[in-house]
């Protein structure tokens, strides 16, 4: 090693302590980049954020229906799949015009047209995005896994409502549509014993 | 080895006659090298040949670019060892942008800055024998040149439809991810890794340097200005990159290992990785800028012959913008689907930071007001530092507004924009440092008249390149193709142009350092006269291997500016 300039024992000392305290706030950052994951996810949630909507309880639902002022809007129906997922999936309306804080509901129909069984797991978001928390799913085929057959075809039903309280919101002016979009991902394969898995 | 032993031997002989410039052998000197100039001297040399590198990249796309159609990419994606076909040729296209964007930003302008400069002068600046940890120095050093090897490694491996890494700088999710396999991004992502883990530990060195080891008497408020920046970039670093590497490993874990934070088969957000990108990537831009600020603010102090004027505005300025810096990320993602409000958020944050900026572009022009200038190399590197920042300025102002954002998002408008930041800004105020100290660092003076040609030819070529480019990226033009329609081929015919002029001043750039080493006139301690007042114009040029072995001490006599020992 080279010659290394001469330092006190006392600012070695700080020196550590410093550089230790620095070092700490690095991690601390690491830490929050991670925390963000779980964060973000709970931000969109409570907020709408980025379209995420409601999922609503059947209480709720009566409020909304109670304080319905007979206003309508329509409601446009979007369907797709990932790449990797062989299903047919459409809405069988493309839109529906309802009443504000009147409870609906839509159905789409999947057909697995490839040649084994697949899951698949619906995402979805509303545009425009500020309609996310005013849009409420009472019970909707996106909760839960979908598994079809080779050749199977399911109608999949959504309940959902408009909050009423949209009517009130600034930024909810001049909505006259709401957009609905699910798109399929495949998860995890059946298990079937003799399943190749393909990434 | 033998050459290390060596190192020791003459370590251990020489304590009896120490000697403040015994330096130990080659090896020992150079690759376990503990001294904070060498170290910083192994950065400028690392970051000019990253920097000539990164440079030709550049040279490739503006090639391309002269005239519509592909003319190159194809044989160049054979070259590299891919196929022949169109795909190939255009995931090359997107492979020489990654690079050219990574090279530039992670090996070339930090490295320049912070490791090259920094290491410098912080330590001599405040009057400190070396940096607070030598040692962890060097890793950084040499975990920079790994990150390095790393991404030129990426080239030469498959990356999805051709070999290398074809993402842009940013990596976003899906393309980093599922759209690109084969190790290449892999590498990439690891090269951000070690250039990242070393600018980490810099930083702390830099914080825990210039916190602790201060000459007696040099308070934070006496501090030059070059080092206020190096701290606050110190402290963005700290804050920033760690959110990088957070990110990035996500996206080694999506990629590899079956996680999906960024996949929404998996419940995930490709946007949020966008806001850890950008949480990072906004303090970034900053950090390549403000020690670019600390040395203009050395430099027009010096050649105006006065103390720069506002010194705590200037100071606490750097601190503001790099506060509100943390706070302005999502103006990056305007297109994403962000709501009204967000936005009008982030354009109004935005523009604040105008504030401290504006604040610092006076004061540098009330600092020349007045003075008695003289228009050495540095100091017009400085003054065309200063016009070309605030053409980037006034542009980041333009694109800082939401609504303009929609229709300027990812044109040549904003490729002008943050190369007048930066190719200009930090690029002119790399140069104006590398004049004002080269002299310092090499004992050798280098030729006015070379560093003036090098300064107009390169001022005329950067301009004739990305002057036009704002006028593309009004008229439509998307960055990130290699291919347009005829419409635009005028202005991209301009920007090569001025490619070939910028190249060709180089030639003096690298003729002048030859001269300088080879004839250059032996440099005095001070070579700039009355105006530099800093600590290391009190050391001979070159100074002595170690310095400082009695510390210089700050009295009440000293004010911000004027460092040299009281004479009574």
């Amino acid at each position: 090693m080279a010659t290394l300039p001469p330092v006190t024992d006392d600012t070695a000392r700080r020196n550590l302590r410093t550089g230790l305290i620095a070092l700490a706030g690095a991690l601390a950052m690491l830490g929050l980049g991670y925390a963000s994951v779980p964060l973000y996810r709970l931000f969109c949630q409570v907020t709408g954020f980025g379209g995420t909507t409601m999922i609503a309880s059947e209480a709720k639902a009566a409020t909304a229906a109670a304080s319905a002022t007979g206003q309508r809007i329509s409601i446009r129906f979007d369907a797709s799949t990932a790449s990797d997922v062989p299903w047919v999936f459409q809405p069988s309306q493309s839109t529906d015009t309802v009443t504000i804080g009147e409870r609906d509901i839509a159905t789409y129909v999947a057909k697995n047209v490839g040649s084994k069984p697949i899951t698949g797991m619906a995402t979805f978001n509303v545009t425009p995005e500020q309609a996310g928390k005013y849009f409420n799913k009472i019970q909707c085929f996106c909760f839960t896994e979908q598994t079809l057959q080779p050749g199977q075809e399911v109608t999949m039903p959504v309940l959902y409502f408009v909050d009423p309280a949209m009517l009130d919101d600034p930024n909810m002016q001049g909505v006259e549509q709401i957009t609905l979009s699910y798109t399929f991902h495949r998860t995890a394969d059946p298990v079937t014993p003799a399943a190749p898995r393909t990434n | 080895m033998a050459t290390t032993a060596e190192g020791f031997d003459i370590h251990s002989d020489d304590h009896a006659h120490d000697h403040a410039d015994h330096k130990p052998g080659f090896f020992a000197r150079w690759f376990m090298s503990t001294n904070h100039k060498d170290i910083g001297t192994m950065y400028l040399i690392f970051a000019i040949i990253a920097g000539i590198i990164g440079g030709a990249i550049s040279g490739i796309m503006r090639l391309e670019l002269a005239e519509p159609g592909i003319q190159y990419l194809q044989w160049w994606a054979q070259f590299m060892g891919g196929g022949n076909d169109l795909n190939t040729a255009l995931h090359m296209w997107n492979v020489f942008i990654t690079a050219h964007g990574l090279i530039m930003v992670f090996f070339m302008v930090m490295p320049a800055m912070i490791g090259g400069f920094g290491n410098w002068f912080v330590p001599l600046m405040i009057g400190a024998p070396d940096m607070a940890f030598p040692r962890m120095n060097n890793v950084s050093f040499w975990l920079t040149v790994a990150g390095f090897f790393s991404l030129l490694f990426s080239l030469f491996v498959p990356g999805g439809s051709g070999p290398g890494a074809g993402t842009g700088w940013t990596v976003y999710a899906p393309l980093s991810t599922s759209g690109s396999v084969g190790p290449a991004v892999d590498f990439a992502i690891f090269s951000l890794h070690l250039a990242g883990a070393g600018s980490i530990l810099g930083a702390t060195n830099f914080i825990t340097t210039i916190f602790n080891m201060r000459a007696p008497g040099m308070t934070l408020h006496k501090m030059p200005l070059f080092v206020w920046s190096v701290l606050v970039t110190a402290f963005l670093l700290l804050l920033a990159l760690p959110v990088l590497a957070a990110a990035i490993t996500m996206l080694l874990t999506d990629r590899n290992f079956g996680t999906t934070f960024f996949d929404p088969a998996g419940g995930g957000d490709p946007v949020l990785y966008q806001h850890l990108f950008w949480f990072f990537g906004h303090p970034e831009v900053y950090i390549m800028i403000l020690p670019g600020f600390g040395m203009i603010s050395q430099i027009v102090a010096t050649f105006s012959k006065k103390p720069v004027f506002g010194y705590l505005g200037m100071a606490y300025a750097m601190v503001a913008i790099g506060v509100v810096g943390f706070i302005v990320w999502a103006h990056h993602m305007y297109t994403v689907g962000l709501d009204v409000n967000t936005k009008m958020y982030f354009t109004a944050a935005t523009m604040v930071i105008a504030v401290p900026t504006g604040v610092k572009i006076f004061s540098w022009i009330a600092t020349m007001w007045g003075g008695s200038i003289s228009f050495k190399s540095p100091m017009v590197w400085s003054m065309g530092f200063i016009f070309l920042f605030t053409v980037g300025g006034v542009t980041g102002v333009v694109l800082a507004n939401g609504g303009i954002d929609d229709n300027l998002h990812d044109t040549y408008y904003v490729v002008a924009h943050f190369h007048y930041v930066l190719s200009m800004g930090a690029v002119f105020s790399l140069f104006a440092g590398f004049y004002y100290w080269f002299p310092k660092m090499s004992g050798r003076m280098h030729s006015e008249l070379l560093s003036h040609l090098h300064f107009w030819t390169f001022f005329v070529g950067v301009n004739v390149i990305f002057f036009p480019q704002h006028f593309l990226g009004m008229q439509g033009m998307p960055r990130r193709y290699p291919d347009y329609p005829e419409a635009f081929t005028l202005w991209h015919q301009v920007s090569t142009y001025g490619y070939y002029i910028m190249a060709g001043s180089m030639i003096f750039f690298f003729v002048n350092i030859a001269y300088a080493l080879l004839a250059g006139k032996k440099a005095a301690a001070n070579p700039w006269g009355e105006g530099a007042t800093t600590l290391e114009w009190t050391l001979p040029s070159p100074p002595p291997y170690h310095q400082f072995e009695t510390l210089p001490v700050i009295t009440d006599a000293h004010d911000y500016h004027d460092h040299r020992p009281v004479t009574a």
